[in-house]
């Protein structure tokens, strides 16, 4: 049960700082001041929730969180290659953002439920906080999604070019039996299961059209550590400003 | 233990001077074991960047009264704004920001489209951004001051 277990807070945390630092990367250059603020706040969330994961692992007997954060190579990280693609312009990290978070939320909300009483304690608390993430992506994919025919056609373009990785989110564990059996988590195809219906229920509210996925590959690799070229130049950007200061509060 | 809680009462949230941790809700268990006092607290957001300088600062005050103080950070009794006394809600009400309302009715996000203004406790209100300064407020708009105000978010 510890190795799948393992695997899974990975899996999650690095999820969530990958996705945490890509958001952080629009302070300063968001299209409106708000936004500017919002991505802010959620980065700040999500490299909050990825220490908690870690440090839930650090009881497990893995290194502590800022080893574990910083001192990685890609190959190790267990993240979704989704959250690591490079931010581009505002309509892909809106469509992303609006992908990901919703299967995060879903996610935390299956794992309020662990049978691993300290994840389903921690997953209780998250899944209060993505509320506002899923409030600031379906909010402004409903206005967008069907303001101007600009706008309509760039979310839809940005959502054909995001949905392989978004399938890439699913991608099943080896541990997937043995998680479901041990009621630490509902799994993945389930999870997408739920996750499909509910952006499918947001995007029938505006112009966008969800690509008929059966039809799409998934990108797979990131859960077990088979990244893109984009993943390591960010860690080496994360672990400089470890390495200068390694009590930096970040 | 009344005593201990007066201690505690003392410490204040950093960001907001006029609401002690005790009304504020992050104190979730409080053991004496004669000089020895173990606190269990617990954050508001799982990535506020005071929890550090609140747990410093909780030992510091029993410290200063002569306890040994054992501060541990634990989710076993999660925070939500519904934890906020009705003397916290007061003050943060005369410190201008709008109380949370009821956590049980935020199962629609529509709760959070208007809120009760701090200043002329009008509601014809607007939500800027749910992401205001720091982690815990959402920004409103109040059409009757012509006047932004910050919402302590119900989480
Ligand atoms: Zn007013």
């Amino acid at each position: 049960m510890s190795l799948a277990l393992k695997e899974l807070l990975y899996k999650l945390a690095d999820d969530q700082l990958i996705l945490g630092h890509r958001n952080s990367e629009w302070t300063g250059f968001g299209p409106l001041l708000e936004e500017d603020i919002a991505f802010s706040s959620m980065a700040q969330d999500k490299v909050g929730q990825s220490l908690a994961l870690y440090t839930l692992l650090q009881t497990l007997g893995e290194s502590d969180p800022d080893t574990v954060a910083f001192t990685r190579n890609a190959n190790q990280f267990h993240n979704c290659i989704l959250v690591e693609l490079p931010n581009q312009e505002y309509d892909f990290s809106l469509i992303r953002h609006f992908l990901f978070d919703t299967a995060e939320a879903l996610r935390f909300e299956a794992l309020s439920n662990s049978s691993y009483e300290p994840l389903a304690q921690l997953a209780r608390k998250i899944r209060g906080e993505l509320r506002y993430h899923t409030l600031h992506a379906n909010t402004w994919i409903k206005q967008l999604g069907s303001a101007t025919e600009e706008s309509i056609t760039r979310l839809q373009n940005s959502l054909v070019v995001a949905m392989p990785y978004a399938l890439g989110i699913f991608e099943p564990s080896p541990y997937e039996a043995e998680l479901i059996s041990e009621k630490i988590f509902s799994g993945e195809a389930d999870l997408q299961k739920k996750w499909l219906e509910k952006i499918e229920a947001t995007l029938n509210q505006t112009h966008l059209h969800l690509p008929d996925w059966k039809t799409i590959i998934p990108v797979y690799g990131g859960r077990t550590g088979k990244h893109s070229e984009h993943l390591q130049p960010l860690l080496d950007e994360m672990s400089e400003v470890f390495r200068i200061d390694p009590s930096a509060e970040w | 233990m009344n005593k201990i809680l007066h201690i505690l009462e003392t410490v204040k949230d950093p960001e907001i001077p006029v609401l002690s941790l005790v009304d504020l809700g992050v104190i979730t268990d409080v053991v004496v074991d004669g000089d020895t006092v173990l606190v269990k607290m617990t954050p508001t957001f799982v990535g506020c960047p005071a929890m550090d300088y609140m747990k410093a600062e909780v030992e510091t005050a029993l410290q200063q009264h002569g306890y040994k103080p054992h501060v541990t950070i634990s989710f076993e009794k999660p925070w939500s704004s519904d934890l906020i006394s009705e003397k916290g809600k007061a003050a943060l009400k005369k410190y201008g920001l709008a109380p949370p309302p009821d956590n049980k009715l935020f199962t629609d996000l529509e709760i959070l489209e208007t809120a009760t203004c701090p200043r002329c406790n009008g509601t014809n209100t607007e939500l800027k951004t749910p992401f205001g300064p720091t982690l815990c407020r959402a920004l409103y708009y109040c059409h009757s001051c012509k006047e932004a105000f910050e919402q302590f978010k119900p989480v």
